[in-house]
C-alpha cells in the first residue's frame, strides 16, 4: 500500500491528533494548570479549523474507501467551525460543579462523533459510510445522557440510543440487500448494478429511513423532540446543526452519485416526505411552549428546506444546500447560544418567561431577535439569501408546486419565530428574568453568530466559492 | 486608478460615522468631519480625473476603464450581478461635477443649518446622498445603476423630509417618492425585459452592438423589445429627471432645506435621467432613433410648459425649481435630437457640457436664494426688493449666474445652451425656433427674479438684512468664479458621443440670435420690475385665463390629485381593500383556524413513548415502499 495516500486523511489524522492531547491533559493534568483546560480546547480546535481552511485536493484512499475533494473539505471546515462555537457555548455550563469533574469527556466525545461524520462524508464505500456513522451516533448517546443524574437527561439517552439502533438496523439490512443485488459496496460500482426492481426499491428506503432518522424527517422525526428537550442544551444544539448538516449532506452526496439511477423515484418520495416534514413540523411548533421543543421542530422544518437542495439533486442544490447549512449554523447557534446561557443562569426555558427579556437583557434579546429573523429567512439577513438560492435550486429543476408549498409554510414559520420576539419586546412581565452578564466565551461565541447572521447574505464571495467548488460534483 | 475605489467607499464611511457615532458628536464636530471626508473625496475625484484625461486617448477614442470590479450575486452562468467602478469620460466629468457641488453645499451647509435640530443627521444624509450618487455614476451595469438609482431616492426622500415636523415637508417628500418610484417601475420593467433578450446587465457588453442584432428578432405590439425596454428606461430617468407629466414632485421637494434643493434637486440628483440616457445613448441610436425623437419633444414641450410657469411664481424657490425642469429639458432636447460621431453628435457634447455647466450655475443661484432666505425668513418675493445694498456679494454671484442662465457671453451658459440651439437647429428648423424662444423666456423670467429681489421697492423689514457668514459666500464665489470661466474648457475634447475629439465652433448666426433675444427679455424684465410698475399688472390681466392657468401650473397638480383621490383611491382601492379584508384575510384567518385545529388534533403522534415511535417509524417506511413500489 502507498503510505502517501494517508497524506489525503490530513483532516482526520489532526482531528484524532486534537482528541488524543485533549485526552492526555484531562488525565494527567492536575491542579492549577486545569483551569486552561477549556482554553486549550477551543485553542486547538481554532487551530485545527485554521490549517485546513484551504480546500483539499481531489485524492483517495484505501483502494478508493476513502475519498476527499474540494467541497468536501469545505463541508468539514463549516462543521469545524460549528464545533468551535458550540465548544465555547458549552463553557458555562460545563463549569458547574457537578459537570466541572468530568467535562474532558464532554470535548472527547464531541470530538470522536466529529470524526465520525468526518469519515461519513469522506467515504466512498457503504462499509466506511456505516462505520462513520456508528463513531458519530454511539458517543452522541452518551452526550445526549451528559447529565445523567437527570431524569430528562437519562430519557433523552435511552430514547436516542434505541431509536439510533432501530434506525440503523434498517439501513443495515438497506444496504445488505443493495449488496445483495448488485455484488458491491464501493459507491462508484453501485450504480452500474441498478435496475430499479422492487428488492432494490425497498433496500433505498431502508437506508433512507436510516438517514431520515439522523436528519429527522417525517415520519422518522418523532425522537426529535423528546431527545432535545432533554439533552443538555449544548447537546442539543450540536445534534441539530452539526449532526443533522452532515447527514442531509451526506444523504445528497449518495443519492446523487449512487441512486442517481433511480432518480425520478426518489425525487417523488422527497416530494412527500418535504411537504409532509415542512407542514407537520410547522404544525407542531406553533403550539410548543418550551423553547427547546420548539427549536427541536423549528429543526425538522428547517431540514425539510435543506431537503429542497437535495430534491434538486444539481450542482446548484449542492451549493445552496452548503450554503443553507452555513448560514443554518450560525443563525441556528445564535439562538441556541442564548437558550443556553439563559437557562444556565435562570433556569428557565419556557417561553413565557422570555416576557420582558428585552428590558433586562437588550443585547441577548437583539442577538436572539436577529438569529430568529434569519431563521425566518427575513432580508437581509444570511437567512433569506440561503433561502432564496435553496428555492431557486429546486425551481430550476421544475419543482415550482413544492417551492410554492415550501413558501406558504415560511409565512407560517414567521408566524411562530415572530411568537418569540415578541414575547421578549412587547409582552410585559413583572418579574423578569433579571439582568446578568454573560462570559466572555459566550460573548465571542455570539457575536461570531451575529456577524456571521449580518455578513454571509451580503458578502456574497462565500457563496460564489462554494458554488465554485460545486461545479466539480 | 485605484483611488476611484476611496471615491466609492469613504462617502459610505462617512455615512455610518455620522449616522451611528453623530448623536455623541457637537454639529461643529461633525460638520467638520462631514467637510473634511468630503474634501478628501473631492481631491480624490480630481486626481482621478487628471489621470484618466492625462493618460490620453488610445486608438483616438478614450477608452472606458473598468478599475474595480466584484461579483456580488451569481444567478446563472449568464446572468450575475456585478459591483464595479467604470470610469469613462461622462463619468469621470459627474465624479468631478457630483464632488465640487457636493463640497460647496457640505461648506455651505455649515453656516445654513447652523443651530439645526437634528445637524449630525443632516450631515450623515449628505453623505449617504453623495454615496448613492457616486455609486450611481459609475456603475458598471444597468442592475447596479438601478440599486443607487433606488437609493438616491431614499436619501432624497430622507432630506426633503428634514424637517419631519413641518407637515408641508413631509407630503412634499412622500410626494416626490413615490412619484419617482411610479416612474421607477418603467425603469425596473425596462431592466428586465432588457437583460431577458439580451442576458446580460452590463453597459460595456451591452453596447457592444451584438447584443441588440440577437435581440432584435423579438417584437411587440409592432415596435422591438429592445426598443419597449428603451422606452420604459426612459420612463425611469424621466421621473428622476421631472420631465412632463411626472414633473410635479420637484416643485414640492424644495420644502426640503435650501443647500439640500442645491445639491439634489438642481445639480446632481434631476440630471440623473439625462445621464442614463446619456450612458445607454449608443444604444438609443442602434435600436430605437425613433425614441430619441420623442426623448426630444418631450424636452421640448417641458421645457417650455416650465419656462411659462416660471414667469408667473412668485415664491423664488418654485421659479427656480421650474426654471430648474425647463433647463433639464433643453439637455433632454440635445440628446434627442444627436446623432452618433462627428458633427452629428453635437447634441451629446452639448446635453453633456449644459449638464456640467448647470451644475454649477443652478447650485449658485439655489445657494444665494439660501443666503437670502436665511436673513430674510421668507420665500416670498414681495418679501424681498432693495437687497443689493445689504447683500453685495449674494447680489453679484446672483447677478453672474443669471447672465449664465440667460446665454449672455462670456458666462458659461452661453457656451452649452447655444451649442444645444445649433443642434436644435440642425435637427429642424422649428425645434431650433422654439428652443430659442424657451431661451428668451429664461432670460425674462431670471431677470424677473433678480430684479425682484435686488431692486424695486423694499419690503417693510423687522430688522435689517445683512450679508450671510463667510461660509456661505465662500462656495458662492467659487462657484461664481467657474460659472465665469467654465464655458472656455475645449469641453469637446473630453465628452463626445464616439469618444473622438471634436472641436467646437461657434455659429455666428445662432450666437447672435439668442444673444439678441435674450437681451430683448431682459431689456423687458427691467422696463416691468426695475421699479414699480403698473405694466406686469396689466399684462396679467390681459392675458387673464392664462396667467391663472400658468400661476397653478395649468393644473396639472389638480388633474393628479383628482385622478388618485377620486379614480384610484375612491373606485378602484376601495373594492381592492374589500377584497383584502375579506377575502385574503378570510383565508389567511381560515389557515391559521385551519392549522391550530390540526396542531391540536395531532398532538397524539408525539406521545413521548418509544415503543409508538419505532412503531410508527416502521409503518412509515413500509408505506413508503408500498407507495414507491406499487404506485
Amino acid at each position: 500500500m502507498d503510505f502517501g495516500n494517508l497524506l489525503y486523511l490530513k483532516e482526520e489524522i489532526s482531528l484524532i491528533l486534537v482528541m488524543v492531547l485533549l485526552l492526555l491533559f484531562d488525565l494527567f493534568c492536575t491542579g492549577k494548570i486545569r483551569r486552561y483546560f477549556q482554553l486549550t480546547a477551543c485553542v486547538l480546535m481554532a487551530v485545527h479549523t485554521l490549517i485546513h481552511l484551504d480546500p483539499m485536493p481531489d485524492g483517495q484512499a484505501f483502494g478508493g474507501m476513502y475519498i476527499n475533494s474540494p467541497i468536501l473539505s469545505v463541508v468539514k471546515t463549516i462543521l469545524n467551525v460549528g464545533t468551535l462555537i458550540i465548544f465555547m457555548q458549552a463553557r458555562n455550563w460545563l463549569s458547574r460543579e457537578s459537570t466541572s469533574i468530568k467535562r474532558g469527556e464532554f470535548y472527547v466525545l464531541t470530538l470522536s462523533t466529529l470524526l465520525g461524520m468526518y469519515f461519513m462524508i469522506s467515504s466512498g464505500n457503504f462499509l466506511l459510510f456505516f462505520i462513520g456513522l456508528e463513531t458519530a451516533s454511539v458517543p452522541m448517546a452518551a452526550l445526549v445522557a451528559f447529565d445523567k443524574y437527570k431524569h430528562n437527561s437519562a430519557e433523552a439517552g435511552a430514547k436516542y440510543i434505541l431509536s439510533a439502533v432501530f434506525a440503523s438496523g434498517l439501513m443495515l439490512y438497506g444496504i445488505s440487500l443493495i449488496y445483495g443485488t448488485t455484488g458491491t459496496l464501493y459507491f462508484e460500482d453501485i450504480p452500474a448494478g441498478i435496475d430499479g426492481c422492487p428488492l432494490q426499491i425497498m433496500a433505498f428506503v431502508f437506508f433512507f429511513a436510516g438517514m431520515g432518522f439522523k436528519i429527522s424527517l417525517v415520519p422518522f422525526h418523532l425522537w426529535t423532540a423528546d431527545v432535545y428537550e432533554g439533552a443538555p442544551t449544548s447537546v442539543t444544539s450540536y445534534l441539530s446543526v452539526i449532526s443533522k448538516g452532515s447527514a442531509v449532506f451526506v444523504l445528497m452526496m449518495i443519492l446523487v452519485k449512487v441512486f442517481a439511477p433511480i432518480v425520478e423515484q426518489w425525487q417523488m418520495m422527497l416530494y412527500g416526505l418535504i411537504v409532509l416534514t415542512i407542514s407537520i413540523a410547522n404544525l407542531f411548533a406553533i403550539r410548543q411552549q418550551n423553547l427547546k421543543r420548539f427549536m427541536a421542530f423549528s429543526s425538522i422544518s428547517q431540514a425539510g428546506y435543506l431537503m429542497l437542495g437535495v430534491i434538486a439533486g444539481s450542482a446548484q442544490g449542492m451549493s445552496a444546500l452548503v450554503y443553507y447549512v452555513l448560514v443554518y449554523l450560525f443563525s441556528n447557534l445564535g439562538v441556541f447560544g442564548v437558550i443556553s446561557i439563559i437557562e444556565q443562569r435562570s433556569g428557565k426555558v419556557r417561553m413565557e418567561d422570555y416576557n420582558g427579556l428585552y428590558r433586562t437583557n437588550p443585547r441577548l434579546s437583539i442577538v436572539m431577535m436577529l438569529s430568529l429573523f434569519s431563521l425566518a429567512g427575513i432580508p437581509p439577513f444570511a437567512g433569506f439569501f440561503s433561502k432564496f438560492f435553496i428555492f431557486m435550486s429546486a425551481a430550476g429543476e421544475g419543482f415550482y408546486l413544492l417551492v410554492l408549498l415550501a413558501l406558504v409554510n415560511t409565512i407560517l414559520s414567521l408566524y411562530y419565530y415572530l411568537l418569540i420576539v415578541k414575547a421578549m419586546f412587547i409582552n410585559s412581565n413583572e418579574s423578569p428574568i433579571a439582568t446578568f452578564r454573560s462570559d466572555n466565551y459566550t460573548r465571542v461565541s455570539l457575536i461570531a453568530c451575529l456577524l456571521g447572521v449580518l455578513a454571509l447574505g451580503i458578502f456574497s464571495m462565500i457563496y460564489d466559492r462554494i458554488s465554485l467548488l460545486a461545479f466539480g460534483l | 486608478m485605484e483611488s476611484a475605489v476611496l471615491i466609492f467607499v469613504l462617502p459610505m464611511l462617512m455615512f455610518m460615522l455620522l449616522g451611528i457615532g453623530g448623536k455623541y458628536m457637537t454639529h461643529r464636530t461633525a460638520g467638520r468631519l462631514g467637510t473634511l471626508g468630503l474634501t478628501v473625496i473631492t481631491v480624490l475625484a480630481y486626481v482621478t480625473a487628471y489621470r484618466y484625461f492625462g493618460a490620453g486617448r488610445s486608438g483616438g477614442v478614450w477608452l472606458p476603464q473598468t478599475v474595480f470590479h466584484l461579483e456580488w450575486l451569481r444567478f446563472t452562468e449568464n446572468l450575475q450581478i456585478e459591483l464595479g467602478i467604470l470610469l469613462d469620460p461622462i463619468s469621470v466629468m459627474m465624479l468631478v461635477v457630483i464632488t465640487t457641488v457636493s463640497l460647496m453645499v457640505h461648506i455651505y451647509s455649515l453656516g445654513y443649518m447652523k443651530g439645526e435640530r437634528g445637524f449630525q443627521r443632516y450631515y450623515a444624509f449628505l453623505s449617504l446622498f453623495t454615496f448613492s450618487m457616486l455609486g450611481l455614476v459609475v456603475a458598471t451595469n444597468i442592475f447596479q445603476m438601478y440599486i443607487f438609482w433606488e437609493l438616491v431616492g431614499v436619501s432624497s426622500y430622507l432630506l426633503i423630509g428634514f424637517y419631519y415636523t413641518k407637515p408641508a415637508a413631509i407630503a412634499a417628500s412622500k410626494k416626490a417618492f413615490i412619484v419617482t418610484r411610479f416612474a421607477d417601475l418603467g425603469f425596473l420593467i425596462g431592466i428586465l425585459l432588457l437583460s431577458f433578450y439580451t442576458q446580460t446587465f452590463n453597459f460595456t457588453e451591452l453596447m457592444s452592438g451584438n447584443v441588440c442584432a440577437s435581440a432584435s428578432g423579438a417584437t411587440f405590439l409592432g415596435g422591438s423589445v429592445i426598443a419597449w425596454a428603451l422606452g420604459l428606461i426612459f420612463v425611469g430617468g424621466a421621473g428622476k429627471s421631472a420631465m412632463f407629466p411626472l414633473h410635479i414632485w420637484l416643485p414640492d421637494a424644495m420644502e426640503g432645506p435650501t443647500p439640500v434643493s442645491a445639491l439634489i434637486h438642481a445639480a446632481t440628483m434631476v440630471v440623473a435621467g439625462v445621464y442614463l440616457v446619456a450612458r445607454l445613448f449608443p444604444l438609443y441610436i442602434e435600436a430605437a432613433p425613433e425614441l430619441l425623437v420623442g426623448i426630444a419633444i418631450v424636452g421640448a414641450f417641458t421645457s417650455l410648459y416650465a419656462a411659462v410657469v416660471a414667469c408667473v411664481q412668485t415664491d423664488i424657490k418654485r421659479v427656480l425649481a421650474f426654471s430648474t425642469i425647463s433647463q433639464i429639458g433643453f439637455m433632454m432636447v440635445a440628446l434627442g435630437v444627436s446623432g452618433m460621431g462627428g458633427h452629428a453628435g453635437l447634441g451629446y457634447v452639448a446635453g453633456m457640457f449644459h449638464l456640467f455647466t448647470h451644475a454649477m450655475f443652478k447650485a449658485l443661484l439655489f445657494l444665494c436664494a439660501g443666503a437670502i432666505i436665511h436673513t430674510i425668513g421668507s420665500n416670498e418675493m414681495s418679501a424681498m426688493g432693495g437687497l443689493r445694498k445689504y447683500m453685495p456679494v449674494t447680489h453679484i454671484t446672483f447677478l453672474v449666474a443669471c447672465l449664465a442662465i440667460s446665454g449672455i457671453p462670456p458666462f458659461s451658459g452661453f457656451f452649452s445652451k447655444d451649442e444645444i440651439l445649433t443642434a436644435a437647429f440642425l435637427f429642424s428648423p422649428w425645434m431650433g425656433v422654439l428652443m430659442s424662444g424657451i431661451a428668451g423666456l429664461t432670460a425674462f423670467y431670471m431677470f424677473r427674479l433678480y430684479y425682484n429681489i435686488f431692486w424695486g421697492a423694499e419690503a417693510k423689514r423687522e430688522h435689517t438684512p445683512h450679508e450671510a457668514p463667510v461660509s456661505m459666500t465662500a462656495p458662492l464665489l467659487f462657484l461664481a468664479f467657474v460659472t465665469c470661466f467654465a464655458g472656455f474648457i475645449p469641453f469637446g475634447n473630453f465628452v463626445s458621443s464616439d469618444g473622438v475629439e471634436y472641436t467646437i465652433h461657434l455659429d455666428g448666426k445662432v450666437a447672435l440670435s439668442s444673444v439678441g433675444l435674450a437681451c430683448v427679455a431682459i431689456g423687458i424684465a427691467f422696463r416691468f420690475y426695475r421699479q414699480a410698475s403698473v405694466l406686469p399688472a396689466k399684462m396679467a390681466t390681459a392675458f387673464g385665463g392664462f396667467y391663472r392657468a400658468a400661476l397653478h401650473r395649468f393644473y396639472i397638480d389638480n388633474l393628479y390629485l383628482f385622478i388618485t383621490k377620486r379614480i384610484i383611491f375612491a373606485g378602484i382601492s376601495q373594492g381592492i381593500a374589500w377584497f383584502d379584508r375579506h377575502v385574503i384575510d378570510g383565508a389567511m384567518n381560515l389557515t391559521a383556524t385551519v392549522t391550530q385545529k390540526v396542531a391540536y388534533c395531532i398532538r397524539g403522534l408525539q406521545s413521548g413513548q418509544i415503543q409508538q415511535y419505532a412503531f410508527v417509524f416502521l409503518i412509515g417506511t413500509l408505506l413508503i415502499v408500498v407507495w414507491m413500489v406499487f404506485l
